[in-house]
Protein backbone atom coordinates (compact mmCIF):
# COMPACT_ATOMS: atom_id res chain seq x y z
CA UNK A 1 0.00 0.00 0.00
CA UNK A 2 1.97 3.17 -0.83
CA UNK A 3 0.89 6.59 0.83
CA UNK A 4 -0.90 9.58 -0.92
CA UNK A 5 0.72 12.65 -0.89
CA UNK A 6 -0.87 15.85 -0.74
CA UNK A 7 0.71 18.42 -2.76
CA UNK A 8 -0.56 21.66 -3.23
CA UNK A 9 0.94 25.31 -3.95
CA UNK A 10 0.98 26.26 -0.73
CA UNK A 11 2.90 22.59 0.82
CA UNK A 12 5.26 22.77 -2.37
CA UNK A 13 6.46 26.34 -1.17
CA UNK A 14 6.97 25.01 2.47
CA UNK A 15 8.79 22.03 1.94
CA UNK A 16 11.64 24.21 0.85
CA UNK A 17 12.60 24.15 4.43
CA UNK A 18 16.53 24.06 4.49
CA UNK A 19 17.82 20.84 5.93
CA UNK A 20 21.09 21.60 5.85
CA UNK A 21 24.41 19.25 5.94
CA UNK A 22 24.77 19.12 9.16
CA UNK A 23 21.35 17.89 10.18
CA UNK A 24 21.37 15.43 7.46
CA UNK A 25 24.29 13.72 9.26
CA UNK A 26 23.03 13.36 12.62
CA UNK A 27 19.96 12.15 11.08
CA UNK A 28 21.84 9.51 8.73
CA UNK A 29 21.47 6.25 11.29
CA UNK A 30 25.53 5.98 9.92
CA UNK A 31 26.99 8.28 11.58
CA UNK A 32 29.26 6.61 13.76
CA UNK A 33 27.52 7.44 17.65
CA UNK A 34 27.16 3.69 18.15
CA UNK A 35 23.51 3.85 16.99
CA UNK A 36 23.60 0.31 15.10
CA UNK A 37 24.11 -1.03 18.70
CA UNK A 38 20.34 -0.11 20.09
CA UNK A 39 17.52 -2.29 19.24
CA UNK A 40 15.34 -0.31 21.65
CA UNK A 41 14.18 -2.82 23.28
CA UNK A 42 12.87 -5.09 20.19
CA UNK A 43 15.52 -7.86 20.56
CA UNK A 44 14.22 -8.80 24.31
CA UNK A 45 10.78 -8.41 22.56
CA UNK A 46 11.52 -10.75 19.55
CA UNK A 47 12.66 -13.70 22.30
CA UNK A 48 9.31 -13.23 24.48
CA UNK A 49 7.17 -13.81 21.38
CA UNK A 50 6.40 -9.95 21.33
CA UNK A 51 7.42 -8.81 17.82
CA UNK A 52 7.02 -11.71 15.03
CA UNK A 53 6.94 -10.32 12.43
CA UNK A 54 5.60 -7.01 10.08
CA UNK A 55 2.17 -6.43 12.18
CA UNK A 56 3.72 -6.99 15.63
CA UNK A 57 6.57 -5.10 14.81
CA UNK A 58 4.55 -1.94 13.53
CA UNK A 59 2.88 -2.30 17.09
CA UNK A 60 5.67 -2.42 18.87
CA UNK A 61 7.20 0.77 16.93
CA UNK A 62 3.76 2.48 17.39
CA UNK A 63 4.04 1.52 21.25
CA UNK A 64 6.92 2.91 21.85
CA UNK A 65 6.95 6.11 19.91
CA UNK A 66 4.26 6.95 22.07
CA UNK A 67 5.59 6.67 24.91
CA UNK A 68 9.22 6.42 25.47
CA UNK A 69 9.73 8.25 22.34
CA UNK A 70 7.43 11.15 23.12
CA UNK A 71 9.56 11.46 26.22
CA UNK A 72 12.85 11.56 24.30
CA UNK A 73 11.40 13.89 21.51
CA UNK A 74 10.35 16.44 23.78
CA UNK A 75 13.80 16.70 25.93
CA UNK A 76 15.63 16.77 22.44
CA UNK A 77 13.21 19.57 21.52
CA UNK A 78 13.22 21.43 25.10
CA UNK A 79 17.39 21.20 24.75
CA UNK A 80 17.68 22.28 21.36
CA UNK A 81 15.90 25.40 22.45
CA UNK A 82 18.18 26.00 25.52
CA UNK A 83 20.21 29.58 24.61
CA UNK A 84 23.81 29.77 27.04
CA UNK A 85 22.13 27.28 29.88
CA UNK A 86 23.72 26.80 33.09
CA UNK A 87 25.08 24.01 34.30
CA UNK A 88 22.43 23.36 36.78
CA UNK A 89 19.43 23.81 34.35
CA UNK A 90 21.00 21.05 32.27
CA UNK A 91 21.64 18.85 35.59
CA UNK A 92 17.67 19.59 36.03
CA UNK A 93 17.03 18.70 32.12
CA UNK A 94 19.30 14.98 32.86
CA UNK A 95 17.61 14.96 35.92
CA UNK A 96 14.02 15.68 34.76
CA UNK A 97 15.01 12.71 32.19
CA UNK A 98 16.05 10.33 34.20
CA UNK A 99 12.93 10.55 36.95
CA UNK A 100 11.26 9.16 33.60
CA UNK A 101 13.50 6.23 33.17
CA UNK A 102 12.80 3.65 35.63
CA UNK A 103 14.90 1.26 34.41
CA UNK A 104 18.41 1.48 35.94
CA UNK A 105 19.78 -0.86 32.57
CA UNK A 106 18.02 2.15 30.27
CA UNK A 107 19.42 5.19 32.51
CA UNK A 108 22.67 3.27 31.16
CA UNK A 109 22.24 2.21 27.99
CA UNK A 110 20.97 6.47 27.49
CA UNK A 111 23.86 7.93 29.05
CA UNK A 112 26.23 5.62 26.99
CA UNK A 113 24.71 6.64 23.75
CA UNK A 114 24.71 9.87 24.92
CA UNK A 115 28.35 10.00 25.68
CA UNK A 116 29.12 8.56 21.94
CA UNK A 117 27.18 11.20 20.80
CA UNK A 118 28.74 13.22 22.18
CA UNK A 119 32.36 12.29 21.36
CA UNK A 120 31.22 12.21 17.78
CA UNK A 121 29.23 15.44 17.87
CA UNK A 122 31.93 17.57 19.78
CA UNK A 123 34.26 16.72 16.96
CA UNK A 124 32.27 18.68 14.83
CA UNK A 125 29.87 21.14 16.21
CA UNK A 126 30.29 23.42 19.17
CA UNK A 127 28.03 25.40 21.27
CA UNK A 128 27.76 27.24 24.76
CA UNK A 129 25.25 24.32 25.78
CA UNK A 130 27.95 21.27 24.09
CA UNK A 131 30.54 22.99 25.83
CA UNK A 132 28.49 22.52 29.35
CA UNK A 133 27.51 19.07 28.69
CA UNK A 134 31.31 18.19 27.98
CA UNK A 135 32.14 19.16 31.39
CA UNK A 136 29.72 16.26 33.02
CA UNK A 137 31.35 13.18 33.95
CA UNK A 138 28.83 10.93 34.45
CA UNK A 139 27.69 11.25 30.61
CA UNK A 140 24.26 13.06 29.47
CA UNK A 141 21.57 11.14 28.08
CA UNK A 142 21.42 10.45 24.48
CA UNK A 143 18.46 12.92 23.90
CA UNK A 144 19.59 15.65 25.87
CA UNK A 145 22.90 15.51 23.47
CA UNK A 146 20.98 15.23 20.62
CA UNK A 147 18.92 18.19 21.45
CA UNK A 148 22.12 20.08 21.71
CA UNK A 149 23.71 18.96 18.77
CA UNK A 150 21.09 19.76 16.74
CA UNK A 151 20.69 23.28 17.88
CA UNK A 152 25.05 23.65 17.16
CA UNK A 153 23.88 22.45 13.57
CA UNK A 154 21.39 25.21 12.99
CA UNK A 155 18.38 23.11 13.60
CA UNK A 156 15.63 23.72 15.29
CA UNK A 157 13.25 22.31 18.20
CA UNK A 158 11.00 20.72 15.92
CA UNK A 159 14.04 18.94 14.04
CA UNK A 160 14.91 17.52 17.19
CA UNK A 161 12.16 15.84 18.09
CA UNK A 162 11.69 14.71 14.61
CA UNK A 163 15.40 13.71 14.31
CA UNK A 164 14.46 11.49 17.98
CA UNK A 165 11.78 9.48 16.71
CA UNK A 166 13.27 8.80 13.25
CA UNK A 167 15.82 7.46 14.95
CA UNK A 168 13.41 5.07 17.36
CA UNK A 169 12.03 3.99 14.65
CA UNK A 170 15.66 3.19 12.66
CA UNK A 171 16.80 1.35 15.84
CA UNK A 172 13.45 -0.37 15.81
CA UNK A 173 12.90 -1.57 12.21
CA UNK A 174 16.65 -2.02 11.85
CA UNK A 175 16.45 -4.48 14.86
CA UNK A 176 13.64 -6.39 13.19
CA UNK A 177 15.31 -6.81 9.98
CA UNK A 178 18.40 -8.00 11.56
CA UNK A 179 17.05 -10.52 14.11
CA UNK A 180 13.81 -11.47 12.36
CA UNK A 181 14.83 -11.85 8.75
CA UNK A 182 12.28 -9.41 7.99
CA UNK A 183 11.81 -8.20 4.32
CA UNK A 184 13.75 -5.09 4.70
CA UNK A 185 11.41 -3.36 1.90
CA UNK A 186 8.26 -4.21 3.48
CA UNK A 187 10.16 -2.96 7.04
CA UNK A 188 10.32 0.37 5.24
CA UNK A 189 7.37 0.41 4.05
CA UNK A 190 6.15 -0.06 7.60
CA UNK A 191 8.34 2.87 8.83
CA UNK A 192 6.83 5.33 6.70
CA UNK A 193 3.69 4.35 7.65
CA UNK A 194 4.92 4.94 11.41
CA UNK A 195 6.41 8.07 10.25
CA UNK A 196 2.79 10.36 9.36
CA UNK A 197 2.31 9.58 13.06
CA UNK A 198 5.63 11.24 14.07
CA UNK A 199 4.82 13.95 11.53
CA UNK A 200 1.81 15.28 13.42
CA UNK A 201 3.36 14.45 16.77
CA UNK A 202 6.35 16.39 16.39
CA UNK A 203 3.76 19.91 15.98
CA UNK A 204 4.21 19.85 19.66
CA UNK A 205 8.15 20.58 19.60
CA UNK A 206 7.04 24.04 20.03
CA UNK A 207 5.47 23.98 23.05
CA UNK A 208 7.87 21.35 24.74
CA UNK A 209 10.57 23.96 23.87
CA UNK A 210 8.68 26.55 25.80
CA UNK A 211 7.33 24.39 28.51
CA UNK A 212 8.93 24.12 32.24
CA UNK A 213 10.71 20.79 32.22
CA UNK A 214 8.70 19.35 34.90
CA UNK A 215 5.89 19.81 32.52
CA UNK A 216 7.54 17.54 29.51
CA UNK A 217 5.92 14.63 28.23
CA UNK A 218 6.42 11.17 31.17
CA UNK A 219 4.65 8.80 29.16
CA UNK A 220 5.95 5.51 29.78
CA UNK A 221 5.37 1.34 29.59
CA UNK A 222 6.27 -0.77 32.08
CA UNK A 223 6.81 -3.83 29.37
CA UNK A 224 9.37 -1.84 28.46
CA UNK A 225 11.45 -1.21 31.40
CA UNK A 226 11.05 -4.93 32.77
CA UNK A 227 12.13 -6.47 29.96
CA UNK A 228 15.49 -3.88 29.63
CA UNK A 229 16.22 -5.13 32.82
CA UNK A 230 15.47 -8.71 31.86
CA UNK A 231 17.42 -7.89 28.46
CA UNK A 232 20.70 -6.61 30.93
CA UNK A 233 20.84 -9.78 32.43
CA UNK A 234 20.80 -11.80 29.59
CA UNK A 235 24.62 -13.81 29.35
CA UNK A 236 24.34 -13.30 25.20
CA UNK A 237 23.19 -10.01 23.89
CA UNK A 238 23.72 -8.71 20.54
CA UNK A 239 22.21 -5.18 20.95
CA UNK A 240 23.11 -2.64 24.02
CA UNK A 241 19.39 -2.40 24.57
CA UNK B 1 16.99 34.90 20.25
CA UNK B 2 17.08 30.88 19.73
CA UNK B 3 19.50 28.86 19.35
CA UNK B 4 18.52 27.91 15.80
CA UNK B 5 18.25 31.95 14.96
CA UNK B 6 21.56 32.16 15.91
CA UNK B 7 23.43 32.10 12.38
CA UNK B 8 24.90 29.06 11.62
CA UNK B 9 28.40 30.17 11.25
CA UNK B 10 28.56 31.54 14.56
CA UNK B 11 29.16 27.60 15.68
CA UNK B 12 29.87 25.69 12.87
CA UNK B 13 32.30 23.03 12.51
CA UNK B 14 34.54 25.49 15.40
CA UNK B 15 35.76 22.18 16.78
CA UNK B 16 36.76 20.42 13.23
CA UNK B 17 38.45 23.62 11.98
CA UNK B 18 41.04 24.02 15.07
CA UNK B 19 41.73 20.22 14.13
CA UNK B 20 40.67 18.85 17.17
CA UNK B 21 40.51 14.82 16.85
CA UNK B 22 37.86 13.38 17.93
CA UNK B 23 38.98 11.73 21.34
CA UNK B 24 41.26 12.31 24.23
CA UNK B 25 41.64 15.75 22.57
CA UNK B 26 43.27 17.93 25.69
CA UNK B 27 45.09 15.09 27.24
CA UNK B 28 49.15 14.20 26.53
CA UNK B 29 49.89 11.73 23.77
CA UNK B 30 47.90 8.59 24.59
CA UNK B 31 50.67 5.89 26.21
CA UNK B 32 48.74 3.06 25.56
CA UNK B 33 49.43 0.81 22.32
CA UNK B 34 45.75 -0.44 21.16
CA UNK B 35 45.87 -3.69 19.36
CA UNK B 36 43.06 -5.12 17.35
CA UNK B 37 42.59 -8.88 16.59
CA UNK B 38 40.51 -9.70 13.68
CA UNK B 39 40.13 -13.06 11.88
CA UNK B 40 37.10 -15.17 10.42
CA UNK B 41 35.04 -17.17 13.58
CA UNK B 42 37.10 -19.95 15.12
CA UNK B 43 40.50 -18.94 14.23
CA UNK B 44 41.54 -18.80 17.38
CA UNK B 45 41.15 -15.38 18.41
CA UNK B 46 40.35 -15.85 22.05
CA UNK B 47 42.71 -18.04 22.62
CA UNK B 48 45.67 -15.56 20.80
CA UNK B 49 43.97 -13.16 23.35
CA UNK B 50 44.40 -15.52 26.05
CA UNK B 51 47.86 -16.63 25.21
CA UNK B 52 49.18 -12.92 25.15
CA UNK B 53 47.64 -11.87 28.33
CA UNK B 54 49.20 -14.81 30.23
CA UNK B 55 52.74 -14.34 28.15
CA UNK B 56 52.76 -10.48 28.86
CA UNK B 57 50.79 -9.76 31.88
CA UNK B 58 53.96 -9.96 34.57
CA UNK B 59 55.60 -7.21 32.14
CA UNK B 60 52.30 -5.02 30.85
CA UNK B 61 49.28 -3.51 32.48
CA UNK B 62 47.07 -4.97 30.01
CA UNK B 63 43.24 -4.70 29.03
CA UNK B 64 40.80 -6.39 26.87
CA UNK B 65 37.79 -5.26 24.65
CA UNK B 66 36.06 -8.30 23.22
CA UNK B 67 33.40 -8.31 20.34
CA UNK B 68 32.20 -11.64 19.92
CA UNK B 69 28.31 -11.85 18.34
CA UNK B 70 27.53 -13.38 21.58
CA UNK B 71 29.19 -10.76 23.69
CA UNK B 72 29.89 -12.65 26.85
CA UNK B 73 31.55 -15.61 25.97
CA UNK B 74 34.65 -14.42 25.24
CA UNK B 75 34.64 -12.58 27.88
CA UNK B 76 33.77 -16.10 30.12
CA UNK B 77 36.49 -17.90 28.46
CA UNK B 78 39.36 -15.22 29.22
CA UNK B 79 37.85 -15.17 32.61
CA UNK B 80 37.44 -19.02 33.33
CA UNK B 81 41.27 -19.12 32.05
CA UNK B 82 42.11 -16.59 34.42
CA UNK B 83 44.17 -14.49 32.19
CA UNK B 84 43.38 -11.48 33.60
CA UNK B 85 41.06 -10.28 36.53
CA UNK B 86 37.38 -9.44 36.06
CA UNK B 87 37.31 -5.90 35.85
CA UNK B 88 40.38 -5.71 32.90
CA UNK B 89 38.07 -7.36 30.21
CA UNK B 90 35.02 -5.99 28.97
CA UNK B 91 32.69 -7.21 26.14
CA UNK B 92 30.74 -4.98 23.72
CA UNK B 93 27.52 -5.59 21.85
CA UNK B 94 28.33 -5.22 18.03
CA UNK B 95 24.14 -5.35 17.05
CA UNK B 96 24.54 -8.06 14.86
CA UNK B 97 27.81 -6.30 12.55
CA UNK B 98 30.68 -7.01 14.40
CA UNK B 99 32.61 -5.21 11.12
CA UNK B 100 30.34 -2.36 11.61
CA UNK B 101 31.82 -2.17 15.44
CA UNK B 102 35.31 -1.92 14.42
CA UNK B 103 35.44 -0.61 11.42
CA UNK B 104 32.55 2.11 10.25
CA UNK B 105 31.42 2.84 13.55
CA UNK B 106 33.65 2.39 16.23
CA UNK B 107 31.30 4.65 18.94
CA UNK B 108 30.57 1.46 21.20
CA UNK B 109 34.23 0.21 21.12
CA UNK B 110 35.76 3.45 21.52
CA UNK B 111 33.71 3.92 24.94
CA UNK B 112 34.92 0.82 25.98
CA UNK B 113 38.29 1.35 25.75
CA UNK B 114 38.79 4.71 26.88
CA UNK B 115 36.64 3.78 29.87
CA UNK B 116 38.89 0.94 30.74
CA UNK B 117 41.99 2.88 29.94
CA UNK B 118 40.59 5.36 32.33
CA UNK B 119 40.01 2.86 35.12
CA UNK B 120 43.04 1.61 35.59
CA UNK B 121 45.37 4.10 34.94
CA UNK B 122 46.37 7.73 34.69
CA UNK B 123 48.90 8.63 32.29
CA UNK B 124 52.65 8.37 32.93
CA UNK B 125 51.40 4.73 34.99
CA UNK B 126 48.57 3.82 32.85
CA UNK B 127 47.52 1.06 30.71
CA UNK B 128 50.67 -0.45 28.50
CA UNK B 129 48.53 -2.62 25.80
CA UNK B 130 45.03 -2.24 25.20
CA UNK B 131 43.52 -5.89 22.83
CA UNK B 132 40.25 -5.32 21.24
CA UNK B 133 39.18 -8.57 19.67
CA UNK B 134 36.39 -8.64 16.55
CA UNK B 135 34.24 -10.58 16.35
CA UNK B 136 34.57 -13.39 13.63
CA UNK B 137 33.79 -12.03 10.60
CA UNK B 138 34.52 -12.08 6.57
CA UNK B 139 37.80 -11.73 5.10
CA UNK B 140 36.91 -7.89 4.16
CA UNK B 141 36.64 -6.74 7.80
CA UNK B 142 39.35 -3.96 9.01
CA UNK B 143 40.08 -2.47 12.17
CA UNK B 144 39.37 1.57 11.74
CA UNK B 145 42.73 3.35 12.59
CA UNK B 146 40.34 5.65 14.82
CA UNK B 147 40.20 2.67 17.49
CA UNK B 148 43.57 0.62 17.18
CA UNK B 149 46.95 1.49 16.61
CA UNK B 150 48.19 -1.58 14.54
CA UNK B 151 45.86 -4.85 13.90
CA UNK B 152 46.56 -8.20 14.13
CA UNK B 153 44.33 -10.65 11.27
CA UNK B 154 44.12 -14.60 12.37
CA UNK B 155 43.79 -17.10 9.79
CA UNK B 156 42.78 -20.67 10.43
CA UNK B 157 45.06 -23.20 8.76
CA UNK B 158 42.01 -25.69 8.36
CA UNK B 159 39.62 -22.85 7.17
CA UNK B 160 41.34 -23.25 3.70
CA UNK B 161 44.87 -23.47 2.56
CA UNK B 162 43.17 -20.81 -0.64
CA UNK B 163 42.55 -18.09 1.53
CA UNK B 164 45.47 -16.00 1.97
CA UNK B 165 45.67 -15.92 -2.12
CA UNK B 166 42.14 -14.79 -2.15
CA UNK B 167 43.16 -11.79 0.17
CA UNK B 168 41.07 -9.04 0.96
CA UNK B 169 41.84 -6.33 4.00
CA UNK B 170 42.68 -8.30 6.64
CA UNK B 171 45.38 -10.35 5.14
CA UNK B 172 46.82 -7.80 2.80
CA UNK B 173 46.89 -4.73 5.04
CA UNK B 174 46.78 -5.77 8.81
CA UNK B 175 50.55 -5.04 10.38
CA UNK B 176 50.83 -9.09 11.57
CA UNK B 177 49.10 -11.97 9.68
CA UNK B 178 48.83 -15.25 11.93
CA UNK B 179 48.26 -18.09 10.15
CA UNK B 180 46.86 -20.26 13.14
CA UNK B 181 46.76 -24.13 13.60
CA UNK B 182 49.53 -24.47 11.51
CA UNK B 183 49.69 -28.29 13.67
CA UNK B 184 45.96 -29.16 11.87
CA UNK B 185 47.96 -28.79 8.10
CA UNK B 186 48.26 -32.63 7.38
CA UNK B 187 44.99 -33.32 8.56
CA UNK B 188 43.18 -31.42 6.29
CA UNK B 189 45.74 -31.38 3.57
CA UNK B 190 46.71 -27.94 3.84
CA UNK B 191 49.99 -26.65 2.31
CA UNK B 192 51.24 -24.04 4.64
CA UNK B 193 54.21 -23.60 2.77
CA UNK B 194 51.58 -22.24 0.15
CA UNK B 195 49.91 -20.14 2.09
CA UNK B 196 52.73 -18.24 3.86
CA UNK B 197 53.90 -17.94 -0.08
CA UNK B 198 50.83 -17.02 -1.08
CA UNK B 199 50.56 -14.45 1.79
CA UNK B 200 53.89 -12.59 1.89
CA UNK B 201 52.94 -12.25 -1.68
CA UNK B 202 49.82 -10.57 -0.82
CA UNK B 203 51.57 -8.31 2.14
CA UNK B 204 54.16 -6.27 0.44
CA UNK B 205 56.97 -7.18 2.79
CA UNK B 206 54.91 -7.03 6.20
CA UNK B 207 55.01 -10.13 8.48
CA UNK B 208 53.47 -13.05 8.65
CA UNK B 209 53.64 -15.51 11.35
CA UNK B 210 52.60 -19.28 11.49
CA UNK B 211 51.49 -20.35 14.97
CA UNK B 212 50.56 -23.31 16.89
CA UNK B 213 48.59 -22.35 19.81
CA UNK B 214 48.26 -25.63 22.08
CA UNK B 215 50.24 -24.11 24.63
CA UNK B 216 50.15 -20.69 25.23
CA UNK B 217 53.72 -20.71 24.63
CA UNK B 218 53.03 -20.70 21.05
CA UNK B 219 52.17 -17.02 20.94
CA UNK B 220 55.32 -16.43 21.91
CA UNK B 221 56.63 -14.71 18.45
CA UNK B 222 53.37 -13.24 18.37
CA UNK B 223 53.96 -11.65 21.90
CA UNK B 224 58.08 -10.12 20.54
CA UNK B 225 55.93 -8.49 17.95
CA UNK B 226 53.37 -6.65 19.84
CA UNK B 227 56.73 -5.73 22.48
CA UNK B 228 58.43 -4.97 19.52
CA UNK B 229 55.63 -2.11 18.54
CA UNK B 230 55.20 -0.87 21.92
CA UNK B 231 59.21 -0.21 21.54
CA UNK B 232 59.26 1.49 18.68
CA UNK B 233 55.60 3.81 19.92
CA UNK B 234 57.86 4.71 23.00
CA UNK B 235 61.28 5.81 20.91
CA UNK B 236 61.58 9.45 21.49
Amino acid sequence: MSLPVVRTAESVTQTGVCVNSGLMMLIDGRFPAGGHTNSAGVEAAVRIGDVVDDATLERYLLGRLETTGLVDAAFAAHTCALVDPTEEELAEIDDELTARIPSPALRDASRRFGRQLMRAGSGIWSSPTLEVLATSDRGTHQPVVLGALVAAAGGTPHDAASIALHHLGTAVTTAGVRLLGLDPLSVAALHARVGRWVDTSCAEADVWAAAPMAELPATGGSLTDILAEDHAGWDARLFVA
Amino acid sequence: MPPHDIPHDDFQNHAAQVGRPHHGSDTPPRRTLRVGIGGPVGSGKTTLVGSLCALLREDLSMVVVTNDIFTSEDADALRAAAVLPDDRIVAVETGCCPHTAIRDDIAANLDAVEELEALHGSAGDGVDLTLVESGGDNLTAIFSRGLVDVQIFVLDTAGGDDVPRKGGPGVAMADLLVINKVDLAPYVRADTDRMLSDARERRAGRPVIPTSLVDQQGARPVADWVLSQIAARNQP
